[in-house]
């Protein structure tokens, strides 16, 4: 048994929340980089050099890279080894308060989804929790911002829909979300579980390095021809035009029921942010 | 094609601007996003006076990040705008000019922007850090309890936008995907 303080996590959640809005993941980054190169429509590739721009001066000048810094999405895997001294969700919370205060974020949470008043210190996070082996702890801070997150779709699709019914599914969404979720976008993509369980696939899965393919060479190439899909819409960059709309996906799954086929798409921007660290 | 313009602004000066064309926007932008928007609504209902002139003016949808001491704004990328087309057709009839956002307009607001001579503008959305570089000062007017979403008047110098609704019903976020498509179809023909 090893025992983590709760106030070790607050300063590591803190540290996160800086880190994730100012300075973008390097897959990310990488694609940003590779497509403003190989874009071949002036307007788009214009606009990619401007997101490049933009991406870089938040570096140097450490400003947040969008000024949508997001609801704080805390992903835990907790070592079944560790004992934590103190209040383990008061302490990422409180992480997320001071990280959002220090780093001059923006408060983007309201405290009720109907009577809409801002908590004033962008609490709380949304905290999700996985047990695993050992006696490490690995929390990654995934700030999230709404106007791609609005866009995001959830399908209780038939079984004979099948592969294609889902691309299909992923395809539209992309083409309904259009301009509004600040495209090159990224895409998480749950398939299977349950009603519940394939939204968390989805979102889990934009963890995941886009240079990453997931491990099933079958979902491997799903995740390729997808991109390639999405790349033909013509949407472009910022939905002016052009070859970039997406910049990576991943593709999350897991066992179903006999009579469902769930797909959920959490669609991602540019500025699709994460930033871990293990305690 | 890339215009220079400065607020106010007239329908003359709006009148040969097309979707797709760039603009370099100088002088006097408001920010207001949906709440403020509401409380607009509600002082326009009371027949009370609107905390700036919308006549020629720019609305920025925006809600920056705080800023640092010794800065000017923070991070200050635009949001998605359909979130104000309930209300953007009854201040354009009133006589805002420019609005400024990112993502889709419905049909009343595409009609209104026609009427009315007016033009939505599009800034990067999430290039919030670029986009603070052209704001040159700032000062909050109105409604200071709404955070990010307080009214804030804004003076920018060769603020970089994309015209995507035209006066003349241009809709870049149609065409714009259009003309891309058909240069593909035209190279493989």
């Amino acid at each position: 048994m090893r025992t983590i303080q709760a106030a070790a996590l607050t300063e590591a959640v803190a540290r996160l929340c800086i880190q994730a809005n100012t300075y973008l993941p390097a897959d990310i980054v990488a694609a940003l980089d590779r497509q403003r190169k190989a874009e071949p429509w002036p307007l788009a590739k214009e606009t990619l050099g401007l997101l490049w721009d933009n991406m870089k001066l938040a570096e140097q000048t450490h400003m947040p890279v969008c000024q949508d810094t997001g609801m704080a999405c805390v992903f835990v895997e907790l070592g079944q080894d560790v004992h934590i001294e103190g209040d383990f969700e008061a302490a990422i919370h409180e992480g997320v308060r001071q990280g959002y205060g220090e780093g001059y974020l923006r408060k983007s949470i309201v405290g009720d989804p109907l009577r809409r008043v801002n908590t004033e210190d962008n609490t709380p996070a949304a905290i999700t929790v996985r047990l695993v082996p050992g006696d490490r702890c690995t929390l990654t801070v995934a700030p999230k911002g709404f106007g791609s997150e609005n866009m995001s779709r959830l399908g209780m699709l038939k079984p004979a829909d099948g592969v294609e019914g889902v691309k299909n599914f992923v395809i539209e969404t992309v083409r309904l979300a259009g301009s509004n979720p600040c495209p090159p976008i990224v895409l998480g993509i749950g398939i299977g579980g349950s009603f519940d369980k394939v939204v968390y696939l989805a979102k889990h899965a934009l963890l995941r390095p886009i240079d990453q393919p997931n491990p099933d060479p079958y979902y491997a190439q799903l995740e390729q021809e997808l991109l390639a899909s999405i790349n033909a819409l013509g949407v472009g960059p910022q939905g002016f035009g052009g070859q970039t709309t997406c910049l990576g996906l991943s593709i999350e799954t897991a066992p179903t029921h006999v009579a469902g086929l769930p797909v959920a798409v959490n669609v991602s921007c540019h500025v699709t942010r994460r930033a871990t660290a293990e305690l | 094609m890339q215009y220079k313009l400065t607020t106010p602004v007239t329908r003359e000066d709006l009148a040969p601007l097309r979707a797709g064309d760039t603009v370099l926007l100088s002088g006097v932008v408001y920010t207001a996003r949906d709440a403020a928007h509401k409380r607009l609504m509600e002082r326009l209902d009371a027949g009370e006076p609107l905390p700036f002139p919308l006549e020629g003016s720019a609305i920025y949808y925006v809600g920056p990040t705080p800023e640092k001491p010794g800065q000017v704004i923070g991070s200050a990328g635009p949001t998605t705008s359909g979130r104000m087309d309930a209300y953007s057709p009854r201040l354009l009839d009133l006589g805002q000019s420019i609005m400024i956002g990112k993502g889709k307009r419905n049909q009343a607001v595409k009609d209104a922007v026609v009427r009315n001579g007016a033009v939505y503008l599009a800034a990067l959305g999430g290039a919030g850090a670029l986009m603070a570089g052209s704001v040159k000062k700032l000062e909050i007017i109105c409604w200071e309890d709404l955070g990010c979403e307080a009214v804030r008047r804004l003076e920018v110098k060769d603020f970089p936008l994309t015209v995507i609704l035209d006066a003349h019903g241009g809709d870049l976020y149609e065409s714009g995907p259009a003309a891309y498509l058909a240069s593909l179809e035209s190279k493989e023909g």
